[in-house]
């Protein structure tokens, strides 16, 4: 974003309240379909994913995945839902050809679950928007559109399951809505429930945007933003309806009620469909699936199979643990890393220290941080810490300790072999340092010279020298020292 | 051997004869073609006659009996579909235009049962389309005869299969009953017609026409034939979520054991069964039979059930608010017919929709589509399902004073075709005497208690409490050991029917 739109924004912001609420539709990484037994994975070849029901074809019936119904309860436990003991499904009925029935299996009056709050900070400013639901329905298939005015249909993604996450419009700007996402991906990727991924539209949201003149109590008219397929993309696109719908109200003009389509590459919405041309979903409840009935006991051992959750960890960081907030926000933002930072600590490592490594060494070579776990790291967390350790004790230089971990990285093998098999333990023995510092400073009489005349900055030359001699391996602290002394003495 | 006669034939007697190794499947399955081929063109009740897959199974299962293998208890069996059975490989239209070339790549689960029991499949009946009429006079594929008056309808929607079992071209069929669809033509062609308790036998398979409402059953020409197909085509399917877990009861025995009689037992008579708009030749026939049921040892128990007089507005509005969401699918997207040169999505759909369906479903989709619409619905489908609450509440009341309850199936015998096809109204209210047992979802089966002067059969109806098919089975088994009107055939017709009699345009009807 340039300087000259941020200031047009905040110039918005002063005169105008933004108000956000944000449907989120995160697809469950469940092995099979929604309603039916074929893959729910993507990337397959077209409609290679599809069977009779997913289809729609006359005679099926659905069939709820017990998977899908376990990753709605565990989201919704994770963000303090109420869980309803008995909810329902409903048809929702729209025509496209993505839509093999014609409606869509959703949730209307009786979601799975109510209320809730997403909790996540924005530049280390707690934040916490509040939630109205979190249904369950089925994904359309694709249009996939060729030349021509010719359209094919893949149905690959019809019938993969959805959770839609409805927010209160508690969001009051752009960025906080962008975060709000990327907390809520974090969430997902934590509970194993949805890859987040939203390039690949396995996570979508959508937009409800309005303006109102601060100090007002009543909502303004909401425009809806939809096809944000990136956080940049969410923040991009708000900011972008903040500023035309401020620019519409500074006029004098009414904002219309409509959803608007963001088009990244130009950076601008279309208008696509108004209130009076919105669909009647004619919802009504299902009458293939009977209601959802979930016991006591069940949600007490899906609460019970949560993982200890990203804000708790964040506060576990900052807090026993004593990392910067940023550590422990780069820390916690994926699960994996979090986890292996943890193993780290828990092999003997100082938080502090682990986090610096873990930050600066480990992530600075990964690729992809949200792929940590397939790539299967190189260096085990067990082998950073024995690392660190190596390090603490004086054993290695820190130069000579990121020497050591690359080729851990690059040869896959332990610090310990790599120290043993190079002879590359630090020497501390005060005998041999001297020796060689005495070696040095005998070699070098031009600049001892100079030094007891007054320039003690060639301390470090002498220092130098001395690692050299001892191909790096004398302890720098205790060779500073000596040559200290050597050089002094003279004076 | 050799001298199969198909006419009359019963379930149990082929079945029997098959597994003994006394007459081969396959002499069956000839005799049975053979009369579809030279009776079934006048009476129109087959839309497909898969001969070439029956005589190949056939010779199956003589194979499999000659090697000793166990064949499944109706071996040798010809059955036919109504065409809402989505049968694997072979084209299942609903008698719709707009399903016409749909070949599914699965089976449905009722004859999926039925295959592994043993039995041949001779082909496809016709019906009204969707399923939706009471006379068969709605089929796209043309008009069904009943079997005992070429002038008269043999009800609906289950005609094919209702006129097929009658006139002896299948010894038992499959139909499905959202209205009253198996009892009401089970009534009107003198046979045996089952609805089940909903859930008690799988929908997978069965092209929805109201979810909530449908029900697959069985036709035969006898109690026993319904109770033998009941049998295996009965129980929980994990692929039909609303099919129910109970397990399947004896249903053969149960009506065996009515022939020893009905001591105990109290029959419930409901007095809004006999009310006005009644045929007085219907009214004697139903009276006789329960008479007949005294006589076997039962007790009379007066009956009310009052929500009665809503059951049908109740149930045009449940049914048309899921048939158009059921028939949205059917947009020529994916499968059956799609209208050429469609110059846009929109001109795709309402082509499609507009040439494919005919006017029966158009209507109910056009009623559904207000029922559910914005701002509706508590006044509509909100109030329905209250009704609909109700009506069942009426039969756990009336189950309660007794154990069975016995009313006519419908208040008139056959009409003639185009005599109601032009008051939807009037057509609607051949169901009144059936609606109410799909709206309480508890089971009901016709039965044949006699004939109107014009040797038009009268159907009585036998419900029972949800899953208490086999006290219906008692009862209806008592009655058939007591009455002859089951061994009555109908005339083979084998000359084509008078040009003039088919009604073009037929109009009405439920389900």
């Amino acid at each position: 974003m340039s300087v000259a739109t941020t200031e047009k924004v905040s110039g918005a912001l002063a005169k105008y309240e933004v108000v956000i609420g944000l449907e989120v539709h995160a697809q469950l990484s469940t092995k099979s379909k929604i309603f039916s037994w074929s893959s729910a994975a993507f990337g397959a070849e077209p409609n290679a994913s599809t069977d009779p029901i997913c289809l729609g074809m006359p005679g099926t019936l659905p069939v709820l995945n017990q998977e899908a119904v376990q990753a709605a309860v565990r989201l919704g436990l994770a963000v303090g839902s109420h869980i309803r003991p008995r909810c329902r499904f409903a048809r929702k009925h729209y025509f496209y050809p993505d839509l093999p029935k014609g409606f869509q299996i959703s949730q209307f009056d009786e979601p799975i679950c109510e209320g809730g709050t997403i909790r996540f900070r924005v530049r280390g400013e707690a934040r916490a928007v509040r939630l109205v639901r979190i249904h369950m329905e089925e994904d359309a298939g694709k249009n996939v559109h060729a030349t021509a005015g010719v359209s094919f249909v893949d149905y690959n993604r019809a019938g993969v399951p959805l959770c839609e996450i409805v927010s209160e419009p508690d969001v009051r700007s752009a960025e906080d809505a962008a975060e709000y996402v990327r907390a809520l991906r974090t969430l997902v990727r934590y509970l194993g429930i949805c890859d987040g991924n939203m390039e690949e539209g396995s996570m979508r949201c959508d937009a409800n945007v309005s303006l109102r003149l601060r100090g007002e109590t009543k909502y303004g008219t909401k425009t809806e933003m939809k096809n944000m397929n990136s956080f940049k993309n969410v923040r991009d696109a708000i900011e972008h309806e903040v500023r035309r719908q401020a620019a519409l109200l500074d006029r004098g003009e009414r904002v219309i009620q409509e959803s608007r389509l963001w088009d990244a590459a130009r950076g601008l919405s279309v208008a696509m469909r108004s209130k009076e041309q919105a669909h009647d979903y004619r919802y009504f409840p299902e009458p293939d699936l009977p209601p959802l009935a979930l016991s006591e006991a069940y949600v007490a051992a899906a609460k019970a199979s949560l993982p200890e959750l990203p804000e708790d960890r964040y506060e576990r960081y900052t807090g026993p643990s004593g990392l910067t907030p940023q550590d422990a926000g780069v820390l916690v933002a994926e699960r994996d890393i979090a986890d292996y930072f943890d193993a780290t600590v828990k092999a003997g490592a100082a938080p502090k220290k682990a986090a610096n490594w873990v930050i600066n060494e480990v992530l600075a070579r990964v690729d992809d941080a949200r792929r940590l776990a397939e790539a299967s790291l190189p260096v085990p967390a067990a082998a950073l810490a024995e690392l660190i350790g190596l390090v603490d004790a004086g054993t290695l230089s820190g130069k000579l300790g990121k020497d050591v971990f690359l080729r851990m990285w690059n040869e896959r093998r332990r610090a310990g072999d790599i120290v043993a098999a190079e002879g590359l333990a630090q020497v501390s023995d005060s005998g041999s340092i001297e020796e060689a510092c005495r070696k040095v400073v005998a070699a070098h009489p031009g600049e001892l010279e100079r030094y007891r005349a007054g320039e003690k900055k060639l301390l470090g030359f002498f220092v130098g020298a001395v690692m050299k001699e001892t191909d790096g391996k004398a302890n720098p602290k205790g060779a500073n020292e000596i040559l200290r002394r050597l050089l002094d003495q003279g004076a | 051997m050799g001298s199969f006669d198909a006419r009359g034939a019963s379930i149990g007697s082929i079945s029997d004869a098959v597994r003994a190794r006394k007459i081969k499947a396959r002499e069956v399955t000839e005799a049975f073609l053979e009369r579809v081929e030279k009776v079934g063109p006048a009476l129109g009740a087959y839309l497909l006659v898969t001969a070439a897959s029956a005589r190949k199974r056939a010779d199956e299962i003589d194979q499999a009996l000659a090697a000793g293998q166990e064949v499944g208890p109706l071996a040798g069996v010809p059955l036919a579909l109504k065409d809402i059975f989505v049968t694997k490989g072979i084209e299942t239209t609903c008698a719709s235009k707009i399903l016409r070339g749909f070949v599914p790549p699965f089976e449905s689960t009722p004859s999926e049962r039925l295959a592994a029991a043993g039995t041949v499949m001779l082909g496809k009946l016709n019906m009204d389309e969707f399923a939706m009429g009471s006379s068969n006079e709605n089929s796209s594929r043309g008009l069904v005869r009943n079997p005992w008056s070429l002038a008269h309808v043999p009800g609906g929607s289950s005609g094919g299969s209702a006129a097929a079992v009658a006139a002896s071209l299948c010894a038992g069929s499959l139909g499905t009953d959202t209205g009253g669809s198996i009892r009401q033509p089970a009534s009107l062609c003198g046979i045996v017609g089952m609805k089940p308790t909903y859930g008690r036998v799988s929908r997978y398979g069965v092209v929805a026409f109201a979810s909530s409402l449908d029900h697959p059953g069985p036709f035969g020409r006898t109690v026993d034939d319904v109770a033998a197909l009941l049998e295996v085509i009965a129980g929980q399917d994990p692929r039909d979520a609303t099919s129910v877990p109970a397990p399947v009861g004896r249903y053969r025995d149960a009506a065996r054991a009515g022939r020893e009689g009905l001591a105990g037992l109290r029959i419930g008579v409901p007095a809004e069964y006999f009310g006005a708009g009644m045929d007085p030749e219907i009214e004697a026939a139903v009276r006789a039979g329960i008479d007949e049921l005294v006589q076997a040892g039962a007790t009379i128990v007066p009956l009310s059930l009052p929500h009665t007089k809503y059951a049908i507005a109740t149930y045009y509005l449940v049914c048309t608010a899921e048939a158009a969401s059921n028939l949205a699918r059917y947009d020529g997207v994916k499968y059956g017919y799609r209208a050429p040169d469609a110059r846009s999505l929109e001109d795709l759909y309402t082509r499609t929709r507009g040439e494919g369906f005919g006017l029966e479903p158009k209507r109910r989709i056009m009623l559904g589509t207000y029922v559910l619409r914005s701002g509706y619905y508590d006044a509509y489908y909100g109030q329905a399902l209250k009704a609909r609450r109700k009506v069942a509440d009426d039969f756990a009341a009336a189950f309660a004073k007794c154990d069975a309850i016995v009313t006519p199936t419908s208040p008139i015998p056959a009409f003639k075709f185009g005599e109601k096809t032009a008051d939807p109204l009037q057509m609607y209210l051949a169901d009144v005497m059936t609606v109410a047992a799909n709206l309480a979802g508890v089971p009901a089966l016709s039965q044949c208690c006699g004939f109107t002067k014009a040797g038009l059969p009268i159907g009585l109806q036998v419900m029972g409490p949800p899953l208490g098919e086999e006290m219906v089975f008692r009862v209806a088994g008592a009655y058939e050991s007591r009455t002859k009107w089951h061994d009555r055939l109908p005339p083979d017709h084998t000359t084509a029917p008078l040009p003039g009699t088919a009604v073009a345009q037929a109009l009405g009807g439920a389900a």
